[in-house]
């Protein structure tokens, strides 16, 4: 059986646009052009992405991103 | 508990010359004792100097610390206010107010847009040091002027007015000159971009500064926008390019690496920035009575948040004290965590990728003009860290 694909969420409310997503994950996350603010490219990151979309969450300055994971565990920075 | 914390009673004030690169001993050995410890802020006021990564992390993401200058507890007599527009010294939501407007112009796309123009103006540095001789002052010759046209342009600061609003923001940012000095640098710094607000909310241009004025922001907070970008933008990167070149010519294998190889540019940029940490250190203030690390930080106390210590942390970066180009240096706290992360770094990397870039491979003999002794650094008081100059030499073509 394989686990469920996990999934992202981004607080926008929360963002402060520093672009560490974008940067580190760029076929994941990106910012819009207006506002700077995080834009989710995959809500469920294929699998070839999800190590680069963990690593962003892990250093989103905000807090404003998660990763959900399948089994129920979540991914949230401190 | 509290009776065995380890006490550092002054503040370093200097660093080791034969290692310039590390934090100065004190710091280090506060760090062997533990993340936490007590210390005499250099206005006599009793606070605690956080030095382990998690630590400061923790404390960078927590609402319960102020960044305010007003709450600042280091000196007897009370600080004002941060003035309107310099939200790097405001908390939520005045700081939220000002950054927003911000964040859209310095993304990670629009900063490499600006990758291009970046060569023009490091090409158009190095053909000068070239067309100089064979040794320069790096420091005057390559790592101020590029941080500064960039900011210029970013300003739209008009082309004539570039080099008389360049010497007074080297004089106030400099440091060398006396207190008259300073100040009348400053206040020419404050009534010019006061003029430039007024004249691009008139003229509009392409520029940073003309968007912002179709905001709600006054003109007395754009500039106060303008003043921070200025202060945070310039003297930080200018140092990096400096003490960074610094470095790596004195790690002449990790230099070599470096030239050899172009894919290690963007690694190398991040792990110089953790390893030199030029914005060494930086201020919060618990709004309530706080547990740190077994501590109680007491409401209104301010801690001193040592990001280099921190990105040397051997619990984080295994070998901390190497400059090692490969390695994977993501998540160093040299542009902060939290709220107040550095709204430039997009644009601060693009201009060290193209910089460190274009040196290595023009001067491939690039070295040190006087022995490593005599390069003089900046003290370990000044908010900054980095070289007063660098003499470089390299080989006649
Ligand atoms: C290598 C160069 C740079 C370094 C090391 C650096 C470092 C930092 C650090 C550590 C902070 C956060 C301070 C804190 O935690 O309280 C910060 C904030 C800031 N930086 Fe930079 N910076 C650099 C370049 C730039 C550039 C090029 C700009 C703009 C053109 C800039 C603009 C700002 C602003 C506006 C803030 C305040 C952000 C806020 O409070 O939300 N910085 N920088």
């Amino acid at each position: 059986m394989t686990a469920p694909a996990p999934r992202l969420t981004a607080d926008r409310g929360r963002c402060i646009g520093a672009g560490m997503c974008a940067m580190t994950a760029p076929d994941v996350f990106d910012q819009d052009p207006e506002e700077g603010l995080v834009l989710l490219l995959h809500t469920e990151p294929p699998a070839a992405h999800r190590a680069a979309a963990r690593l962003a969450v892990g250093l989103c300055p905000s807090g404003a991103l998660a990763l959900h994971d399948g089994g129920g565990a979540d991914d949230r920075p401190s | 508990m509290s009776e065995s914390v380890h006490t550092v009673t002054a503040l370093p004030t200097e660093r080791r010359t034969d290692c310039p690169f590390d934090p100065p001993a004190e710091l280090l050995d506060a760090r062997r004792h533990g993340p936490i410890s007590r210390c005499t802020h250099p206005g006599g006021k009793p606070g605690w100097l956080v030095t382990g990564y998690e630590l400061v992390r923790s404390v960078l993401a927590d609402p319960r610390f102020s960044s305010r200058k007003d709450l600042l507890n280091v000196v007897d007599f009370e600080l004002p206010p941060a003035p309107p527009g310099e939200f790097l010294l405001m908390d939520d939501p005045e700081h939220s107010r000002y950054r927003k407007p911000l964040v859209g112009r310095f993304t990670v796309r629009r900063m490499r847009m600006l990758t291009e123009r970046i060569e023009q103006i490091t090409a158009e540095c190095l053909d000068a040091m070239e067309a100089g001789g064979t040794s320069a002052d790096l420091v005057t010759a390559f790592a101020k002027p590029i941080p500064t046209i960039v900011i210029c342009e970013l300003l739209g600061v008009p082309y004539e007015d570039r080099a008389s609003f360049q010497e007074q923001i080297d004089a106030f940012m400099g440091g060398e000159v006396s207190d008259e000095e300073l100040i009348a640098a400053y206040t020419a710094t404050q009534e010019y971009l006061a003029r430039l607000v007024a004249a691009k909310r008139a003229h509009p241009t392409d520029d940073v500064l003309s968007e912002l004025t179709d905001s709600d922001l006054t003109d007395e907070e754009l500039k106060g926008i303008s003043l921070i970008l200025l202060a945070a933008g310039f003297d930080t990167t200018a140092n990096m390019l400096s003490l960074g070149t610094y470095a790596l010519l004195r790690n002449p294998d990790q230099l070599a690496a470096l030239r050899a190889d172009p894919s290690l540019t963007d690694g190398a940029v991040e792990e110089l920035l953790r390893y030199l940490s030029v914005a060494k250190t930086f201020h919060r203030t618990a709004l309530e009575d706080v547990e740190l690390g077994g501590q109680t930080i007491a409401a209104g106390t301010t801690i001193v948040l040592s990001y280099h210590t921190a990105n040397r942390d051997p619990e984080r970066f295994a070998d901390p004290h190497a400059l090692d180009l490969s390695r994977q240096a993501a998540g160093h706290l040299a542009f902060s965590h939290g709220i107040h992360q550095c709204l430039g770094q997009q644009l601060a990397r693009v201009e060290m990728r193209v910089a460190f870039r274009a040196l290595v491979d023009r001067f491939p003999a690039l070295r040190l003009a006087v022995p490593a002794e005599e390069v003089v650094l900046r003290p370990e008081s000044a908010d900054i860290f980095g070289v007063k100059s660098l003499p470089v030499a390299w080989d006649a073509k």
